[in-house]
């Protein structure tokens, strides 16, 4: 109750300071940024997320780039990533947060860490993030009546191509005929 | 004197017995003794290698030594063919006989343990299948069930058998308080042998070959057929080479008996395959596997068909009185029902039960060279006991070997 | 048993009250109970020190037999998600590795049946022999299959010399020291789920797995039957079993069927869920789902 009710009032006070502006700009509601990091209870306790060696901060590059917003192939750099992953309607700065790059950000533009990228994911794959929660998606580790060891999606999903990949299978077993 | 101190005359005299014999049968006895000492060795290796030495594996678990134990069960119940005429109606040319029928369900019964014995793991535990000293899962497993009425039908049979015997061997007429109770006694227990062996297939779901509330009759039909038609083999064999004397009546009567459960036995296949192949489930794969083979699997349909064929000449050969009265064909037709039923019984209920596996898959099982010999040596166990009991026995029943209160010589 | 006295002198007297107590001890020991299922913990305890410096010897290495018992209101359960399993079978080897299964002859207590998507689950259209370069193939999915621990065992039923049972957890297990191996339970299991030590079980030294549970994954001798424990040295302890953790795919899923927030308990509520044979009635605490 009491949470609910100061977040009412952090909410209250955001959008009355962007109320002008936004109003002046869209006629529609604007987006509600969200102020500090989501309730502890939306937090899932994972390891790192599994960035490239040294690709991270993003901004130790990006910060000195002037952002450009045209969707192009990427020649410069990033160009070994392939995004097949909805690739007709989406380009990089739709979950990458164009103003800073350390962070991504969901369609109403609110801010997610890379911590928290399953937040992101799950705009569409809602079902996924709600059995992922559950434990039910995704690789099991810990204890079944303990601490439970999550991964971020991107652990086992590159995000560019979310696809398994195919594997080689482990041997067959051995056929009856075979034991002497 | 009384009967007890008789007793170390009795197995004097018995020794004796059998140590005396024609080069035929000393031949016979040094051919079992072969296959003994083979079959004893081959299991030997089996102990000390494990059962990776059949052809048995987690696909096929069980095999030959199963299907001979099925099969002998049903040769042991058949002593009751035999029993139910003499003992109820009293019909004298089988009652003179009834002795061999049990001393044949002895010797089939220690085959029977015998076959339990080799087929599993851990022989060195079998004790602890003996209640009191180990612990039988009783009433639960069905495999309990059937330890528990082999050996008390073992014992019932070695005491009727031993008892009239060895009155005889006194010139004295059996005790029927004690001869009809057991006899009457091993009447349901021979058909609750076959039974319980047949539920110990029966009772499992995840075999649909075997899972058929027909099973248990088809076993009694099928037992009917083959024990008999050894018995009547051995008869003539008696007949021919001691100065017993077997009536024509008393045979063609059990050749008669034999015509009805012969019918029953396919009657009973027909229903089952008619209802395997009319509503045509899932569960028909079995049985096409035995009569047709499945794809490239097609190891057992020779088997199959030659049970058919041999079951139904049998059938044909004693349905005609006149055909069970010539002596050539009534063999045949003893023959034919044998095969015709060890084929059935046998590897035809075990196989096919298990083939295609639980998970679907194929592995067409055959009988090592290993369990080969450890079969035939079981066998000749069986055979050698048998012999040995018919050695002593036909001479007090033809009242050559008896206790004379004077000399107390036995002849 | 008497406390010990020792005055210094053995009498004959003493040795003979001795000799007749270790005799009557013999008796009882012979006497008494003999199945794992039936010993007083103590006796366990002193049966499994015994199987520890038995199997230290043989395999020069350290090995622990725990008897961790069953925890008061778990019943385990398991759940395997059909849509995402790719037949991989990093669970076969992984489940060999941590259940110290027999590398010569082989024994997996895992069988991936590959399955043809146009025939749906039919066992007679499977093959657990799929070796193609990659998985999952085109058309194709994988029924991964293990002890489906039934709720009404047909192989806990048949065995003659019970010694094998359903521990309190949900758990079948086996008694290797008791099994005769007449292989009954594995004619009576409709998923091929027990696994029979054809010869001599095999682990080379360096493979071996040291923490061990006397109800599962202790080396076994040959001629006895064996299967899937869902890992009980490791649940019993609040690990996933090794097969739920290694699933690269996330398919295998775990935990106590009488927690109504555990991961089974969502799956069985919340997706559509299967048995194997459903008709035979065994009522399997393993289920597969369909998690997409």
């Amino acid at each position: 109750m009491r949470g609910l009710y100061v977040m009412a009032l952090a909410l209250a006070l955001v959008a009355s300071a962007a109320a002008p502006v936004a109003l002046a700009q869209h006629p529609s509601p604007a987006p509600l940024p969200r102020a500090g990091p989501p309730p502890a209870e939306e937090r899932v306790e994972v390891p790192p997320p599994p960035f490239t060696d040294g690709i991270f901060p993003c901004t130790s590059c990006h910060a000195s780039l002037k952002v450009n917003r045209v969707r192009r192939p990427l020649a410069d750099m990033h160009g070994d990533i392939v995004l097949t992953h909805d690739e007709q309607h989406r380009w990089c700065l739709d979950c990458h947060d164009p103003d800073n790059r350390d962070w991504l950000h969901l369609a109403s533009g609110e801010k997610v860490p890379f911590e928290q990228s399953y937040l992101l994911c799950g705009q569409c794959h809602g079902e996924k993030l709600r059995d992922w929660r559950a434990g039910v998606h995704g690789r099991r580790t810990g204890e079944w009546n303990g601490h439970k060891g999550y991964l971020l999606c991107a652990h086992c999903h590159n995000p560019h191509q979310p696809r398994f990949r195919a594997v080689t299978p482990k041997p067959a077993p051995a056929r009856p005929s075979a034991a002497k | 004197m009384s009967i007890v101190s008789q007793f170390p005359r009795f197995v004097a005299g018995s020794f004796r017995l059998v140590r005396r014999g024609n080069a035929a049968y000393w031949a016979w006895l040094a051919f079992l003794a072969v296959l003994i000492v083979s079959g004893a060795l081959a299991f030997a290796r089996q102990v000390s290698e494990g059962l990776v030495v059949t052809a048995m594996r987690d696909q096929v678990s069980w095999g030959f030594y199963i299907g001979n134990f099925t099969f002998l069960v049903g040769v042991a119940a058949a002593a009751v063919v035999l029993v139910i005429p003499a003992y109820i109606y009293d019909w004298k040319p089988i009652r003179e006989i009834v002795i061999y029928g049990e001393l044949l369900a002895v010797s089939a019964i220690l085959m029977c343990l015998l076959f339990v014995l080799v087929d599993i793991g851990r022989p060195d535990r079998f004790w602890h299948l003996i209640p009191g000293l180990g612990h039988l899962n009783f009433p639960r497993s069905i495999l309990a069930w059937d330890v528990l009425v082999l050996n008390i039908y073992f014992a019932i049979n070695f005491v009727v058998a031993t008892h009239i015997l060895y009155r005889a061997f006194n010139g004295r007429h059996y005790d029927t308080r004690i001869v009809v109770p057991l006899v009457l006694l091993s009447i349901p227990m021979a058909v609750g042998i076959h039974t319980v062996t047949a539920f110990l297939f029966n009772g499992l779901a995840a075999r649909p070959y075997w899972n058929s509330s027909i099973l248990a009759p088809q076993f009694l039909a099928s037992a009917f057929c083959s024990g008999p038609a050894i018995l009547l083999i051995l008869f003539q064999v008696l007949r021919r080479f001691t100065r017993f004397e077997i009536q024509d009546q008393a045979i063609s009567k059990i050749a008669e008996l034999m015509a009805y459960a012969l019918f029953l036995n396919l009657f009973l296949h027909g229903a089952e395959a008619f209802k395997e192949y009319y509503s045509d489930t899932q569960h028909l794969l079995y049985t096409r596997y035995w009569f047709s083979g499945l794809g490239e699997h097609r190891t057992l349909v020779p088997y199959a068909w030659t049970a058919v064929a041999l079951n139904l000449s049998a059938f044909l050969l004693f349905i005609i009185p006149a055909g069970r009265r010539h002596w050539v064909t009534l063999n045949l037709g003893c023959l034919a029902t044998y095969a015709g039923c060890y084929i059935d019984k046998g590897m035809g209920l075990i196989i096919p039960g298990l083939t295609p596996d639980a998970l679907g898959e194929i592995y067409e099982y055959v009988p090592s060279l290993t369990e080969l010999r450890v079969a035939a040596g079981v066998f000749a166990v069986g055979f050698l006991v048998f012999t040995l009991m018919l050695k002593v026995a036909v001479p007090i029943s033809l009242g050559e070997f008896q206790h004379e209160p004077d000399t107390g010589e036995a002849h | 048993m008497d406390p010990e006295k020792r005055p210094p002198p053995v009498s004959r007297r003493q040795f003979a009250s001795v000799a007749a107590a270790a005799a009557a001890g013999f008796i009882l020991t012979a006497c008494g109970p003999k199945r794992l299922r039936e010993l007083s913990r103590e006796r366990l305890a002193a049966l499994l020190e015994d199987l520890e410096k038995d199997y230290t010897k043989r395999f020069g290495t350290a090995v622990v037999v725990a008897d961790t018992p069953p925890i008061e209101g778990v019943t385990f359960a398991y759940a395997l998600d059909l849509s995402r399993c790719i037949g991989c079978r990093r669970c076969v080897y992984a489940c060999v590795e941590e259940n110290n299964q027999s590398r010569d002859p082989e024994v997996q207590w895992i069988r991936v049946l590959g399955m043809n998507k146009e025939k749906g689950i039919d066992f007679s259209e499977s093959d657990p022999y799929y070796q193609p370069a990659e998985v999952p193939e085109e058309g194709h999915f994988y029924v991964p299959v293990a002890c489906q621990q039934c709720r009404n065992a047909p192989c806990t039923k048949v065995c003659p010399t019970g010694a094998t049972w359903t521990e309190p957890d949900g758990i079948v297990v086996i008694d290797y020291d008791w099994c005769v191996g007449c292989r009954y339970c594995m004619a009576a299991c409709p998923y091929g789920a027990r696994h029979f030590n054809w010869a001599e079980p095999t682990i080379p030294r360096d493979h071996l797995n040291t923490k061990t549970h006397y109800l599962g994954n202790r080396p076994r001798p040959k001629g006895v039957v064996e299967k899937c424990t869902f890992c009980i040295q490791r649940v019993r302890a609040g690990r996933y079993p090794a097969c739920v953790e290694v699933c690269p795919v996330g398919a295998r899923k775990f935990g106590n069927l009488l927690d109504p927030k555990s991961e089974i308990r969502y799956v069985i509520e919340n997706k559509r869920v299967l048995v194997l044979k459903e008709e035979l009635n065994t009522m399997p605490k393993f289920f597969y789902f369909y998690g997409t």
